[in-house]
């Protein structure tokens, strides 16, 4: 449903925010209200469940490397080890208002089923990836003939945690088969500011680096 | 070697069960303890130990849990032993559990042998032990025992409640019992049930104390004996199931002891062996056997899940509660799963829980030991819940 979408795309600041924030984590908590039940999936050090908590957000954390959950959890962070793709069966329906997947989604096994999980455990859902469509990775395939290196990407191949990449056209394919409505959409760009623009997907597919998508369930 | 014990008399041997050293609340027969096996036991007595102070607030509380053969003696040295208290690594001035912040408090559980009504106290109905007359208890009992010791303290609830082990199963239930009084929960090494392999470790233990004919049927004290072998023997087969295969391997591989070879006899030839004797022996001087095996039976049925239709997410309904979940890699006796399932109840839920499995092969003694990492883990923890509860210090 296309033509509901809200597909003002926004290209905002890389690189760090205000509050020395990743502009991406800024993205992602822009979209998340006041007040609200946050599960953010593979949350890494904390540093987007910290910047939720300093807009009084009631934020939970699930992360798969035992480094990360440690420093989580002494920091104070209600954080538990645990992986996307088997733990989030354990979730009741609607226990959070969001649950994230913050540079998550292309390193699960099974992106669909963790897709389905999200959408039931919260009532809407934020993902952020990095865009595999852009026209920089497409020159490295296509004029370089290797996998590509940006500085968001910066693992080799063999090494990658990144196992299920997808570009932004892609990832709505995905939307549309597990029934998720796109609320919104906003791509990340390297050097770009904060715009509002009424381009057609196929522009961001090109030129965002990252994606970032507000969904909720659909009906 | 003479047996000491045997020489001691009865008044001498009891009297740390009667009169400890320590503060003890004696609750009269009209106060009685409601015992799961049914019983209204009374008069009783819980003997416990405080550090830190109790602000004006009275919400800095911290209620420590021991351990199956732990005690109240956390961070003073033990008055029979004379040896450090157990966790004075984890509770202090400038610790994780910071008793210049905190009103640290622990209670000697009911069962128990250092000044809480267990089978070494004093039957008022015959003048003599308790024995094998002592009701059975139960980890709720402990709990509800401890609760009656807070109403008496003038404590309504807990700022937090943290144990390994028995005492981490003490701390889930006074979660699920009592969700209003306890602010933060830590659960170290710990399970919503004993498992089956934990069962038949401790059944080990019991029939080791039981076939010593010292035991005497449990009537030991009366006839003048004190069955120290049978209960050096659960010690030291419980004292494996502490550590690891690394841990033991790492401390003595299988290097002998004072001797470069083997005597070709049953000596204690390698250091492992001398090791476990003298772990049996020291424990013998300090514990009560028949106590042993309430402790272990009372373990043994804890099932948090029996209690709530067997679905353990029922006992955290609503709760209020933060938790911290804690387990180590190399426990095997409360393995990571085990912490795991109790999260999974705790999210199902919607409880505010972390959880972390903190690497090392020290195995379940893990979490009375130098772990660095466990410690800023319950630090983050606590300073998380003080800002969350609004708590200033003093």
């Amino acid at each position: 449903m296309l033509s509901r979408v809200k597909y003002d795309l926004t290209m905002a600041e890389a690189a760090r925010g205000p509050g020395g924030s990743r502009v991406d984590l800024l993205a992602v908590a822009d979209m998340v209200s006041h007040g609200a039940r946050v599960l953010d999936v593979g949350c890494g050090d904390g540093e987007l469940l910290r910047l939720l908590e300093t807009r009084g957000v009631d934020g939970r954390g699930i992360e798969l490397s035992r480094e990360g959950v440690n420093e989580c959890v002494a920091k104070g962070l209600a954080v538990v080890q645990g992986d996307a793709d088997t733990d989030l069966e354990d979730y009741p329906n609607d226990a959070f208002d969001f649950v994230i997947l913050s540079q998550t989604l292309q390193a699960t096994r099974q992106p669909r089923v963790v897709l389905e999980h999200m959408l039931r455990i919260g009532r809407h859902g934020i993902v952020s990836f990095p865009n595999f469509g852009h026209w920089k990775i497409r020159l490295q395939i296509f004029f370089g003939g290797h996998m590509p290196h940006t500085d968001n990407l910066p693992y080799a191949w063999w090494e990658t945690p990144n196992i299920h990449f997808c570009s932004i056209k892609d990832f709505r394919e995905l939307c549309h088969a597990v029934g998720a409505r796109m609320e919104e959409a906003v791509a990340l760009n390297a050097w770009g500011r904060r715009m509002r623009l009424k381009m057609p997907w196929w522009f961001w597919n090109l030129f965002g680096e990252q994606a970032v998508f507000l969904l909720s369930r659909r009906g | 070697m003479a047996d000491v014990s045997a020489t001691l008399d009865l008044a001498d041997r009891t009297r740390e069960a009667d009169d400890p050293h320590s503060p003890v609340v004696r609750f009269s027969a009209n106060k009685p303890l409601r015992l799961d096996a049914g019983v209204d036991f009374g008069p009783w007595q819980i003997a416990y130990q405080t550090y830190g102070t109790l602000n004006a607030a009275r919400n800095n509380a911290v209620l420590i849990c021991h351990a199956l053969t732990g005690d109240q003696h956390v961070v003073n040295d033990h008055p029979v032993t004379g040896k450090p208290g157990w966790w004075e690594t984890m509770v202090g001035a400038g610790r994780p559990i910071d008793t210049e912040r905190y009103f640290v408090i622990c209670p000697n559980v009911v069962g128990g042998c250092m000044g809480s009504s267990g089978p070494a106290s004093t039957n008022p109905a015959t003048g003599m032990p308790w024995g094998l007359d002592f009701p059975v208890i139960t980890v709720r009992d402990m709990v509800r025992a401890q609760a009656m010791l807070l109403d008496h303290l003038g404590i309504e609830s807990v700022f937090a409640v943290a144990g390994g082990s028995m005492g981490g199963m003490q701390v889930l239930q006074w979660a699920a019992s009592y969700p209003q009084r306890v602010f933060a929960a830590l659960p170290i090494a710990a399970s919503t049930r004993h498992s089956a392999q934990n069962i038949a470790f401790h059944e080990v233990g019991r029939q080791a104390v039981m076939a010593d004919p010292d035991w005497r049927g449990g009537r030991y004290f009366a006839e003048g004996t004190n069955p120290r072998r049978g209960l050096a023997v659960a010690r030291m087969g419980a004292h494996i199931t502490y550590l690891s295969d690394a841990a033991l391997h790492r401390k003595f591989g299988r290097r002998f002891q004072d001797r470069d070879n083997p005597t070709f006899s049953f000596d204690a030839d390698f250091q492992v062996e001398s090791y476990l004797r003298h772990q049996g022996i020291t424990f013998v001087e300090r514990f009560d056997a028949n106590s042993y095996l309430y402790l272990t039976r009372a373990m043994d049925y804890f099932d948090l899940a029996g209690d709530y239709d067997g679905v353990v997410g029922k006992a955290f309904r609503g709760t209020p509660t933060r938790f911290c979940v804690i387990s180590f890699t190399s426990d095997w006796l409360f393995p990571t799963p085990e912490s795991r399932a109790i999260v999974h109840a705790l999210n199902a839920a919607g409880a505010r829980v972390s959880f972390a499995e903190i690497t090392t092969d020290k195995g379940h003694d893990a979490f009375l030991l130098d772990e660095p990492e466990l410690f800023a883990i319950v630090r983050g923890f606590l300073a998380g819940a003080e800002k969350a509860r609004g708590l200033s210090a003093g």
